[in-house]
């Protein structure tokens, strides 16, 4: 378990130097010079805009060798110097995302928990009722299927705008600045609903589905006509059905979860949520390379720690990993 | 004490009824172990699983089920609850994995227990002492059924169903997946649990004849789903009657061959259809016997003192 363990931490390092070197090519090898368009964002006068010009070519250490630059990358990666954003400048990277991720992790992880766990006891339950599966079956897989787009601005439209019960845009009131109080928590939340609900509802389609389908298919198995012949109650060939259906389920959970970081661009491009998949999008309309750079690092961290999870909780949940990997079989 | 009188047990298809089991009867008496062998898909698995669990797309089309003079509800899946595993238990052609592959052993066993009501401690002298039976650890209870060979799956198995002590045990195919040199040692213990009293009759479907004459007190032969011959074991094999267990022996090399396809390479032709199949005897494509009278359902003929066969060129004493 211990050899498991450490194969898997050297390939999840390797995986994140090999990920994050990809993330320093893009600035790099990406049409359009990241320098120019600050220029030219400031100056007005061609000879400032050259003095300007060398000047942050420097202080972006873009005049040095490639090979150095890389060294440097790490190095400052290491201190927490993800650069500056030339779209907000001079706000560095860091900043810009530590404020953004609150947003993409309070709308995210609640609605990918809860249609995880609304989904799957859905799914459980149709799995064997047969009525209510043949109603719920079609409406989950029109759920699924809808483009998630029209399905948001359909929320929007009638939640939002013809009953006018919540706000469509931002996180909060324009006319409040966030702090601690009953007044802009409640703000927060009203803005807050409409992206989660349209993500929840779009989740919980699959997870219906998965979970049926698992479930259905432990049912078949062997294991569960053995019971059968040992005639033990209905209750424990479900617990036990369910017990095992649930293991896939996890992983896409977790694998859900890694997406987190990344937000549903789409859900925060169409609520206008200040999250982080919201702020990568103003960073590529913006030729912002080092802040689409942090975003996507971020986006990296989050994906293999939630790989990472599923596979320690996989570990803890199913014996069939811990004995093929334990080479003791 | 097992009877059976007409049972049929038939697949609802798209395509239609396969009639997988048709019109058979048998008994098997107490302390008696029934060898039942017939090639691979002439109906030995559906008869042994539709007397302990019957549901669709297997279908009760008639016959009575009798043990110990009790008859056994088996088309109705809630009742015979009563009967599984206290009265009447399988090891399965597929007991290698016939065990929760995420829950303990042991764990398993309490909760399979608790769910029929039965207290585990009760049982717990009995458990360990079945396990040396069949020459298991004790620590294959602390196990999961990963950690375990295949044959030892197997043999948890054998624990498991015969731990109630069940009039009848049915064991199907538990050599074809072993090497030669476990074949005989399942055997043996497999024959055990009916000399030590476990359980009091037993049904041993297999596809390789050999292996019944050292078991077996009794034979059945089935072909397409129906009775060829029965006889007692030393019957069978001295004097077999019915053409086609005689082929099957006749084809059979000295040292037993384990695989079905092998043993009927000696025979031409293809078994039937079980899907709307012929009228008359199913045999009588492949049969050097063939008359006209074979194109209706062929007699049972008493052959001698517990020795029948279902055949219309089979003569009494013959
Ligand atoms: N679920 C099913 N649906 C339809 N037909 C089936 C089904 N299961 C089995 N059959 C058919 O019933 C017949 C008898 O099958 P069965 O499994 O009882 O044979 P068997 O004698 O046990 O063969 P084997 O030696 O291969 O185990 C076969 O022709 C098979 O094709
Ligand atoms: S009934 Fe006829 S066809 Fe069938 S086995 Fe006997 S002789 Fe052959
Ligand atoms: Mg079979």
């Amino acid at each position: 378990m211990k050899k498991y363990l450490g194969t898997k931490i050297l390939v999840y390092i390797l995986t994140f130097v090999f990920a994050v070197t990809l993330d320093w090519l893009i600035p790099r090898f990406m049409p359009g010079n990241p320098i120019l368009v600050l220029v030219s964002r400031f100056s007005g006068l061609p000879e400032s805009a050259r003095v300007m010009y060398s000047y942050l070519t420097k202080a972006f250490g873009l005049d040095q060798p490639l090979w150095s630059q890389y060294v440097n990358f790490w190095i400052a990666l290491f201190k927490g110097d993800l650069g500056i954003s030339i779209y907000l400048y001079p706000r560095p990277v860091l900043e810009v995302l530590k404020m953004a991720i609150p947003y993409s992790l309070g709308l995210m992880i609640p609605s990918i928990l809860l249609s995880w766990i609304v989904g799957n006891n859905l799914g459980a339950i149709a799995a064997r009722r047969k009525r209510l599966d043949s109603i719920m079956l079609p409406i989950m897989y029109f759920i699924t299927g809808a483009p998630y787009l029209w399905l948001g601005m359909l929320l929007a439209y009638f939640l939002g705008v013809v009953w006018d019960i919540f706000p469509i845009a931002g996180a909060y009131s324009f006319s409040l600045r966030p702090h601690l109080s009953w007044l802009f928590v409640g703000d927060f939340l009203k803005h807050w609903i409409l992206p989660f609900l349209s993500l929840f509802i779009v989740q919980i389609g699959g997870w219906a589905i998965g979970m049926r389908n698992m479930v259905i298919y432990e049912l078949e198995n062997n294991y569960v006509r053995y019971l059968e012949t040992l005639g033990v109650k209905r209750k424990l060939i479900r617990k036990y059905a369910f017990r095992n259906a649930i293991l896939p389920q996890v992983t896409g959970l977790a694998l859900q979860l890694g997406t987190v970081i990344a937000g549903q661009v789409t859900t925060e491009v169409v609520f206008s949520y200040p999250g982080i998949g919201y702020i990568l999008t103003q960073g590529i309309l913006n030729q912002d390379y080092f802040l689409i750079q942090g975003c996507f690092l971020f986006i990296i961290i989050g994906v293999l720690i939630a790989n990472f999870t599923v596979d320690l909780v996989y570990m803890a949940l199913d014996p069939r990993i811990r004995f093929s990997y334990g080479g003791e079989v | 004490m097992l009877e059976v009188e007409g049972l049929k047990l038939y697949y609802k298809t798209l395509k239609g009824h396969v009639k997988a089991v048709d019109d058979v009867s048998f008994d098997v008496n107490d302390g008696e172990l029934l060898g039942l062998a017939g090639e691979s898909g002439c109906g030995k698995s559906t008869l042994g699983n539709g007397l302990i669990l019957l549901k669709p797309p297997m279908n009760y089309f008639g016959g009575m089920v009798q043990l110990d003079h009790t008859q056994l509800p088996i088309d109705d899946f809630e009742r015979m609850n009563d009967f599984r595993f206290s009265k009447l238990s399988i090891i399965p052609q597929y007991a290698m994995d016939a065990l929760n592959p995420t829950r303990k052993i042991g764990v398993y066993i309490r909760e399979v227990l608790q769910s029929r009501g039965i207290d585990p401690e009760s049982i717990m002298d009995k458990l360990l002492e079945r396990l040396k039976f069949v020459n298991l650890p004790e620590r294959v209870l602390k196990m999961y059924p990963i950690e375990l060979s295949g044959g030892m799956k197997q043999r948890m198995v054998m624990v498991m169903s015969t731990l109630l002590n069940p009039s009848l045990l049915i064991a199907d195919e538990v050599t074809s997946a072993l090497d030669v040199s476990s074949q005989k040692a399942v055997c043996l213990m497999i024959k055990g649990f009916k000399d030590a009293g476990i359980v009091k009759s037993l049904i041993f479907i297999t596809h390789d004849i050999s292996v019944l004459y050292q078991i077996a007190d009794r034979i059945m032969i089935m072909y397409a789903g129906k009775v060829a011959e029965i006889g007692k074991t030393q019957q069978i094999a001295s004097n077999p009657v019915h053409p086609y267990t005689k082929m099957l022996m006749f084809s059979l090399p000295e040292v037993g061959i384990r695989y079905a396809h092998g043993i009927l390479s000696g025979i031409p032709g293809q078994p039937p259809q079980l899907l709307n199949p012929p009228t008359g005897c199913l045999f009588k494509e492949r049969c050097p016997l063939r008359g006209k009278e074979c194109d209706e359902e062929p007699p049972v003929v008493n052959v001698e003192e517990g020795h029948i066969a279902y055949c219309w060129k089979v003569t009494q004493n013959a």
